[in-house]
Order: structure tokens, then C-alpha cells, then sequence
């Protein structure tokens, strides 16, 4: 049982808890903000895989941005929780017997070979180097330009698209 | 000595667990969190396989999908926001009016 | 060789015009008629007539260039059916040209002749409007003529001898709505009805003939290919060649008014004046004997049939000329007279006389012609006259007379109307009649002399066309048939004589009404023409002056007829029928010209001969006879096949009775009760309930439920990864 490991087991258990803490919260408020804590436990896995430019992009898009539109949104429509209702009374359990069924089916398909044995090594060696930084960014503006490029159309008509839908109409219709 | 498996595995329980909450929830924002829930597993497999091979394409698709993710939260929201004020209520149960 | 050097240098293939310049001339008239005034139509009608006479000069001249040599030029294919080729090919030789020369010159005459005729006809029957379909339908009849005559095989000579009997239908129907004397009836569209249906029996025999001739010489309906095979025919079953022949014979007396199937051809003078003179004197009728003549090859292989030819031949000439001497219609007597002349014709045709035949055929025409058109020039000046007199005696009475009767209805709408005002108004002028005649020769002077020299040609007096073309025929007869040659002595002695009486009738004595008192002579349009054909039948004989070294015509029909005998004039036949001649018309000069028939005096010769004259008057009531022999048996049948066979039989008993109720029984009790209701439906019935009920479950899937699709999707992953798993 190294440190490594046992750090690993901690964070997936928080990671895990806060996931279900999501999932099963009445309220809409409290199930963003354990997303919130997941993100940032996922975050700091990506750190343990050297991977420090996503975590951050990690913490600054989806626990900032993202998070902080969807507690505003929450917040605007007054959807903390909804009235219960039981329609489709089958779902449920249907859901939680093929979403476990997923997980198992999913695990079993990756040990089925056998472990691979990868070991992942200590991120410390490239944790605090801005090389690996720089290599990513010479990939993603040679190879990945092109992709990076529609990328940024993308969000532009996105962002167009947000401002259309939600546009109020001259008037006072809609 | 962690194994890239254990990632692989931990992606696994959280990508279930976004899916049961797509399946259950009657809430479409949170619904919509769970898809992010998703999202994120999907991504940490991607970074721990990247870790594994040495290669940045994981990485770099990681950022795209983060990229993709804040374009569709937009434009999801302002769905969801366009809904409510049309009908008054998200209850996604209700959005039912495509029914054959 | 020679003949490809004439075809190179000759007009031959000009030939196609003369059948696309009348079609030409008729379509113009046909889509500008309305525009154009009636000279114009005239002028183009004639001019479409005369390029086809143009072309028959130049097709005659190549052929007398080219020594008589008989060209075909193939013009169109029609017919292609394996081996068999029909095509549409133009025969040049000196008999077709002859027949080219002969329709297109009379037609070209009679067509400038008609635009004066119609031009007052129209007007008299006030049906201005029909001027140019006259002439639509003369160019039709000039173009179905042309095919008739320069066809290469008896297909394409059918084809212009149905062509030819439509253009005979349509003009003798050109009044169609009213009778000869302008009167609401239908008389003169049965009177169409008539030619066309009895030439139909003609036809028929005419069919059956070209069947045989196709099934046993050669399969071929070409002129020399079929006249190749018929000898070795001949040889082996003469029967054959006889059968053709007489079959023949029955489409010529069809076409060419013999008997016994004439009685159309007086009828047939219900058409305008020219039509009687293009069709029903000087070339249509005569078709009959241009096909005899055609045939030449098929009829001297069997004397038999050629017999009978000549015998109906000269019983035609001998029985038409006695029933035209008790006819008063100045028509009418012309009319007989041309069944007396065919008879004639096909006498000398039958009896192997073909030159005779032809060459009577030829001064024929033109005298015939001659005659129609001044007894059309006669009866549209007593037109006149009698115009004339009404709108004098008008002025006379005043406004107290009542106005007279429609003599001339409206056209269709007055067909109705019209009956009940005849009755009121008494008799209706016949300007046709010669009763109504006489006296003539001073107000119509022209037409007198023209008449004179038709006249005289035709009774066969020395030295008009007549004489020669009669006395060869006769001198023919007197050589190789007898009782011929008395038969149609005695038909000429009939012919001078009704001719006489119609003279003098017409021309001499005084006028028996006012109509004849007025009479106005017709404009030059008309007797220009008439001039023309006069000249011709006053020299036309010159054709084949019958002494050493002429013989003109008979040498240019060597060419297509091989050699004939070139028979030198017979002072004794010669003057036995001029005699007789001269006789006829001294007897009518003292029956009808010593004293003038008074108005109102019955015919002098009805007393002498009693019932004769009767049977005379009344053309021997071979009508009426074929009316109680034929048409009534005939009518009676067609109502018992109608009423009792068709309509009691079959219609009631056997498709009402028995098939439909037999039918009805079964779809009934079978097939609706156990097939369809039972089998059928159920079995439809069960599948369209089971789809329901399928679709009905399987809708329950599509419940609208976002989540629920959502999780079929999860259910897919599963069951995907599962497959993986397990594979």
C-alpha cells in the first residue's frame, strides 16, 4: 500500500460520494455544488496524471464558468426541486439495474484481458516543468490547428445561438 | 503503484452513475449536470490513457470536449430558459408534446 | 442501255406531280379557302389541275422520246411485310399517259368551266360559302384519279378506285340538304348513298379478284410480274384466269355503270352540272375500261370471259340508249346516253378491240364533257330566266302578291321548314325539265352551237370524233361478234335519235315557259371552255383516222398492248350507221321538229308505242324491280335479323338470359357469398387487425417520455457490450 495508491483511493471515494451526492440531492442547488466538488477532485486527478493545463482548464471552464451558469440558471427559474410526480414508476429501477449493469459490463471488458500493468509513474517529474506545457501547445497549433480553428467558430455559434433564443422579441412577444 | 486500470475503473462508476441520473431525474438542469457528470469520466480516461502512451492527443482532445461541453451548456440553458418561459414549468416528463 | 438513257434524259420523274400538284392545289383551297375570293380559288384549283396536265404533256413526251419503253418510278413505300414489298410506284407508258392526258385536260376545262357554274349555283341555292369546298373536292377527285391511272399494280389502281368513288360520293352529295330542285329533302344525299354502296358490290368483285390474282399469279399485285405468271396459269387452270377476269368485270360494272349495276349512274346527276361532266361522263366512269384495257394480257388469255364482256357490253349500250330516248330531264338523257357509250366501250374492250375501246374512250370524253357542260350552261340560263322573270313579275303585282315561296332553302335549317311551303306553292320550277324548254337556239346561241357539235359527235355523223371512234368499235364487232355489232347498230340508231329529239326540243320550236323565254346566255368563263372541248370533238377523230399510214393511236398504244390490228375504214359499216344516223334524226325531226311540243302535250311518241314508251319513261322499273327484288327481301331480312335474331335471340334470351344470369348466379352464390365474403375477407380482415393490434403495442413505445428513449439508448449500450462480452 504506497502513497500513491492510498491518495488515488481517497480522491476516487470523494469523487464517488460527491457523484452520488449529485445525483440523489432534492435540491437542484446542492447537486451543483457537489458537481463542483467533483470537478475539482477530478482536477486534481488530472494533476496526478501530469496533465496540469487540463486540470486548470478543468477548474477555470467547468467548476467556474459552467458551474457558476448553471447555479445562475437554478437560481433564475426557481428549479431548486420539483413538485414529485411518478410518472414512469418502471424506470427507475430499470435505470439503476442497467446502469450497474453498464459499470460491470464496462470493468469486466477491461480486466477481461487481464490487468495491463501500466503503472502510472509519479507526476512530479514533469509536474512543475512548463515543458510538457509548451510540447502541448506545439501539437495543438500544428497538428490540431485546423480542429482548434472550427473550435472557436463553434462557440461563436453557440454563443450567437444562446443570444438568439433567449432574445426578447420587439414588442413583447415571447 | 497505481495502475492506469484504477482510473479506468473509477471513469467506469462515474460514468454510470451520470447515466442514472439522466435516467432518473426529472429535472432537466440536472439532468444536464449529469451529462457533465459523463462528460468528465469520459475525459478522465481519456488524460489517463494519454499518461499511459506518452502522447498529448489525449490531452488536446480533452480540451476540445471541454470547449464542446461550454458551447452546449450554453445553448442547453437557453433551451431550458426558453421552456420555462414558455410553459412555465421543466419538468422534463412534461415535454411530451412530439408524442406519435 | 436505252431505257436507263430515257429516265436520265426524259420528264419521268416529274411523275409524283401529278398527284401532289391537285393535292397541293386542294390544300391551299382547304386552309385559306375562307380568305381567299372565289377567282382565286378558281385560278388555284385550275392551276393545280393544269401543272398536273403539264406533267402528263411532259410524261407523253418522254415516252414518245423514248420510243414507247414503260418506265416505273417508285415513289414511296408503303407496305413491307417480309418478302412482300407494296410500294406506291408511278407506271409511264403510252396507255397511262393517254389517261393522264385525258382526266387532267377535261378536268383541267371543266375546272374553268365550274368557277363560272358554281359561282351562279352557289348563289341560286344561296350557299356562297360551299364555293370552295366544290373545288377542294374536284382536286381530290383529280388527284385520286392520277393515282388511279398511273399506279404500277392494281393495289395502288385500288387505292384511286376507292379514292375516286369517295370523290363521287362527296360531289353527287354536294347539295346534300335538298333535292335537283333546290328543295329541303334528302334525295340527292341517297342519291349518294346509292353510287357508293352499289359500287361497293362492284368493288367487292373487284377485291375478290385481286385476292385471286395475288394467291395464284405470283403474289404479286404488280402489273407485268402478275401478266408474267398468267399464261402458265392459263395453261394449267384456265378457271383461274377466268375467275379473275369476270370478277373484274363485276368491279367495271360497278365503276363504269354496266349492268346490271348502272342504276346509280342516273342518279348521280343529283351532283353540280360538272361534276356530271368530270366524273360521271369523261373520266371516272370510264376507269372501268382503262382497267380492262390494263388487264389486256389477263382477258385474251380467255375467250370465254372476254365473251361476256362484250356481251354485257352491248346489252348495256343497246338497254341504256332505250331507256334515255323516254327520258325528259336534260341530264337524265345524257346520263343513259354515257351508260349507252360504256356499254360501247366495254364492248370493244370485251371483244379484244382494245384501241377501239380506248380510243372511244378518248373522243368520249371529250363530246360527253362538251354536252354535260352546255346542258349545265342550258339549265343555269333558264336559272337566270326564270330569276330574271319572278323579279319582273314582281315589279308587275305590285306589293298585294303575297311573296313567293322559298323556291331555294337556307341551307340545313330550312330542311323542316320548308316542306310545308312547297305544298302551299304548287309546282317548283325544274330548270332541267325540257318540257320546260324550246326555242333555245335564239336566246342562247353559243351554247346552241356547242351543243350542235356534241351533238353531232355523239350520234356518230361524218366527220366529228364520234363517227371515227364508233365506227371502229363497229367495224371491230362486225368482224369477230355479230350479234354485238347489231346490238350496237341499233344502239347508235337509238343514240342519233334521242339526241335529235333532244335538240329539238331543247333548242328549236317555242319557248314552253317564261323561264325559257328569258333565258340568258352564260359569261365566257364558261363558254370558253366549252369552245375547247368542242374543237376536240369536232377534230378529235384525226387521232386515228382509220386509212393507210395513220392509225396514229393505235401505233402509240402498240407500244403498251403489243401489236393490234390496224382495221382500215369499212365503207359498208361506216354507212350503215351513218344511215341509220341520219335516219334517227329525220324520225325525231318529224316526231319532234316538223311540230313543236306545246306545253302541257304529252310525249308524241307515247301514243305510237304505248306501253313501250311507259316502260321507256320509266327505265324499264329496273329500280322498282331491284326495289321488290333486292332492297325489300333485303329490308326484310335485316328487321327479322334485328328484332327477332339480335335483339329477341341473342340480346334477351342468350346474353340476358342465359350469360348474364348465369353470371350473375355465379359471382352471386360462389364468389361473393363463399369466396369473397368467406375467403377474401377474412383472410384480408385478419391481417389488417393483427397490424392493428401490433402497431398498437409497439406504439406504446413511443410514449413521448424523453427519459424512457434515453434509456433505450442505455439498453442498446448494454446489449451491445454484452454482445462484445459474450462474442
Amino acid at each position: 500500500m504506497t502513497s500513491d495508491l492510498i491518495v488515488f483511493l481517497v480522491l476516487a471515494l470523494v469523487a464517488i460520494s460527491t457523484a452520488l451526492g449529485m445525483l440523489f440531492s432534492r435540491n437542484a442547488v446542492y447537486s451543483a455544488l457537489y458537481l463542483v466538488l467533483n470537478f475539482v477532485t477530478v482536477a486534481v486527478f488530472y494533476l496526478l496524471l501530469g496533465a496540469p493545463f487540463i486540470a486548470m482548464s478543468q477548474i477555470t471552464v467547468y467548476a467556474g464558468a459552467i458551474m457558476v451558469l448553471f447555479l445562475f440558471v437554478i437560481m433564475l427559474l426557481g428549479a431548486e426541486s420539483l413538485a414529485p410526480s411518478r410518472s414512469l414508476p418502471w424506470q427507475r429501477p430499470l435505470a439503476i439495474a442497467l446502469s450497474i449493469i453498464l459499470a460491470v459490463e464496462t470493468i469486466y471488458l477491461l480486466f477481461a484481458r487481464g490487468p495491463s500493468g501500466a503503472a502510472i509513474s509519479a507526476p512530479e517529474a514533469s509536474l512543475n516543468t512548463m515543458d510538457s506545457l509548451r510540447e502541448m501547445a506545439m501539437e495543438l497549433f500544428n497538428l490540431y490547428l485546423l480542429p482548434f480553428e472550427i473550435t472557436s467558430i463553434l462557440l461563436l455559434v453557440a454563443m450567437v445561438g444562446a443570444i438568439v433564443l433567449t432574445r426578447q422579441e420587439k414588442g413583447g412577444q415571447k | 503503484m497505481v495502475l492506469v486500470d484504477y482510473y479506468i475503473v473509477l471513469s467506469a462508476i462515474l460514468f454510470a452513475i451520470g447515466a442514472l441520473g439522466v435516467l432518473t431525474r426529472r429535472n432537466p438542469l440536472i439532468i444536464f449536470m449529469s451529462i457533465e457528470l459523463m462528460l468528465n469520466a469520459a475525459n478522465l480516461a481519456f488524460v489517463a490513457f494519454a499518461r499511459v502512451y506518452q502522447t498529448f492527443s489525449g490531452q488536446i482532445f480533452v480540451f476540445f470536449v471541454i470547449a464542446v461541453a461550454a458551447a452546449e451548456v450554453a445553448v442547453g440553458l437557453a433551451l431550458i430558459v426558453e421552456i420555462f418561459k414558455t410553459r412555465r414549468n421543466i419538468n422534463i416528463d412534461e415535454m411530451n408534446s412530439l408524442k406519435g | 442501255m436505252h431505257l436507263s438513257e430515257t429516265v436520265n434524259t426524259g420528264f419521268y420523274f416529274l411523275a409524283p406531280w401529278l398527284v401532289l400538284a391537285p393535292v397541293a392545289g386542294l390544300l391551299i383551297n382547304a386552309v385559306f379557302g375562307r380568305q381567299l375570293s372565289e377567282k382565286w380559288i378558281g385560278a388555284v384549283a385550275s392551276l393545280a389541275s393544269g401543272a398536273s396536265f403539264v406533267v402528263s404533256v411532259l410524261l407523253a413526251y418522254s415516252v414518245w422520246v423514248g420510243h414507247g419503253l414503260p418506265v416505273s418510278v417508285p415513289f414511296a413505300e408503303w407496305i413491307h411485310i417480309g418478302d412482300l414489298k407494296l410500294d406506291w410506284t408511278f407506271r409511264v407508258d403510252s396507255l397511262s399517259t393517254t389517261m393522264m392526258l385525258v382526266v387532267s385536260g377535261v378536268g383541267t376545262l371543266i375546272h374553268i368551266y365550274a368557277i363560272g357554274y358554281m359561282h351562279e349555283d352557289v348563289r341560286f341555292k344561296h350557299q356562297e360559302g360551299r364555293f370552295a369546298r366544290f373545288f377542294i373536292y374536284l382536286n381530290l377527285f383529280i388527284a385520286a384519279m392520277m393515282i388511279l391511272v398511273s399506279g404500277d399494280s392494281y393495289l395502288m389502281l385500288f387505292v384511286g378506285w376507292e379514292g375516286v368513288g369517295l370523290c363521287s360520293f362527296l360531289l353527287i352529295g354536294f347539295w346534300f340538304e335538298m333535292d335537283t330542285l333546290a328543295r329541303p329533302s334528302w334525295a340527292n344525299s341517297d342519291a349518294a348513298k346509292k353510287a357508293f354502296i352499289t359500287n361497293r358490290v362492284g368493288d367487292f368483285g373487284f377485291l375478290i379478284a385481286g385476292f385471286l390474282m395475288f394467291w395464284y399469279l405470283g403474289n404479286s399485285f404488280q402489273f407485268d410480274e402478275v401478266f408474267q405468271a398468267a399464261p402458265a396459269v392459263a395453261e394449267a387452270a384456265p378457271w383461274v384466269i377466268v375467275a379473275i377476269t369476270l370478277f373484274m368485270l363485276i368491279g367495271v360494272a360497278g365503276k363504269s355503270a354496266q349492268i346490271p349495276l348502272y342504276v346509280w349512274l342516273p342518279d348521280a346527276m343529283a351532283g353540280p352540272t360538272p361534276v356530271s361532266a368530270l366524273i360521271h361522263a369523261a373520266t371516272m366512269v370510264t376507269a372501268g375500261v382503262y382497267l380492262i384495257t390494263r388487264s389486256a394480257p389477263l382477258y385474251t388469255l380467255v375467250p370465254q370471259a372476254q365473251y361476256i364482256v362484250a356481251m354485257v357490253g352491248a346489252g348495256t349500250a343497246l338497254f341504256a340508249a332505250t331507256i334515255a330516248v323516254g327520258q325528259y330531264d336534260i341530264k337524265k338523257v345524257l346520263a343513259y346516253s354515257t351508260i349507252s357509250q360504256l356499254g360501247f366501250m366495254v364492248a370493244a374492250v370485251g371483244m379484244g378491240a382494245f384501241v377501239a375501246g380506248m380510243f372511244h374512250l378518248v373522243t368520249h370524253a371529250f363530246f360527253k364533257a362538251l354536252l354535260f357542260l352546255s346542258a349545265g350552261s342550258v339549265i343555269l340560263g333558264l336559272e337566270r330566266g326564270h330569276h330574271a322573270h319572278e323579279h319582273h313579275g314582281h315589279n308587275d303585282h305590285g306589293k298585294g302578291k303575297k311573296k313567293e315561296g322559298k323556291k331555294i332553302p337556307q341551307g340545313g335549317s330550312a330542311l323542316e321548314s320548308g316542306h310545308g311551303e312547297h305544298d302551299n306553292h304548287g309546282e317548283v320550277f325544274d330548270p332541267g325539265d325540257m318540257r320546260n324548254m324550246g326555242g333555245l337556239r335564239k336566246t342562247m346561241p353559243v351554247t346552241f352551237w356547242l351543243y350542235m357539235i356534241g351533238t353531232l359527235a355523239l350520234a356518230g355523223i361524218f366527220p366529228f370524233a364520234g363517227f371515227w371512234s364508233k365506227d371502229e368499235i363497229l367495224l371491230d364487232a362486225r368482224l369477230h361478234f355479230t350479234s354485238v355489232y347489231w346490238q350496237l347498230t341499233i344502239a347508235a340508231f337509238f343514240t342519233a335519235f334521242y339526241m335529235g329529239r333532244q335538240v329539238w326540243m331543247v333548242f328549236f320550236g317555242e319557248a314552253r315557259s317564261d323561264a325559257a323565254k328569258h333565258a340568258e346566255e352564260s359569261p365566257k368563263v364558261m363558254t370558253i371552255p366549252l369552245m375547247a372541248l368542242a374543237v376536240l370533238s369536232a377534230v378529235g377523230g384525226a387521232l386515228n383516222l382509220p386509212f393507210k399510214g395513220f392509225h396514229q393511236f393505235g401505233h402509240w398504244l402498240e407500244y403498251t398492248l403489243g401489236e393490234v390490228e390496224a382495221l382500215p375504214l369499212d365503207l359498208q359499216v361506216a354507212g350503215i350507221s351513218t344511215a341509220l344516223a341520219l335516219l334517227a334524226i329525220f324520225v325525231s325531226w318529224l316526231l319532234y321538229g316538223r311540230s313543236p311540243l306545246k306545253t302541257g302535250q304529252p310525249d308524241p311518241l307515247k301514243k305510237p308505242l304505248g306501253f313501250v314508251f311507259t316502260g321507256m319513261e320509266n327505265k324499264w322499273f329496273v329500280d322498282e324491280g331491284y326495289g321488290v327484288l333486292l332492297i325489300t327481301p333485303f329490308r326484310r331480312l335485316s328487321q327479322f335479323l334485328a328484332d327477332v335474331i339480335d335483339w329477341r335471340f341473342w340480346h334477351d334470351f342468350v346474353h340476358d338470359t342465359v350469360i348474364a344470369g348465369t353470371y350473375n348466379w355465379l359471382s352471386d352464390v360462389l364468389l361473393n357469398r363463399y369466396a369473397d365474403q368467406k375467403g377474401i375477407d377474412t383472410f384480408f380482415n385478419s391481417w389488417g387487425s393483427f397490424t392493428q393490434r401490433l402497431s398498437g403495442s409497439v406504439r406504446k413505445i413511443q410514449n413521448g417520455f424523453v427519459r424512457s428513449y434515453a434509456l433505450s439508448v442505455l439498453l442498446g449500450v448494454v446489449l451491445i457490450l454484452g454482445y462484445l462480452i459474450l462474442k
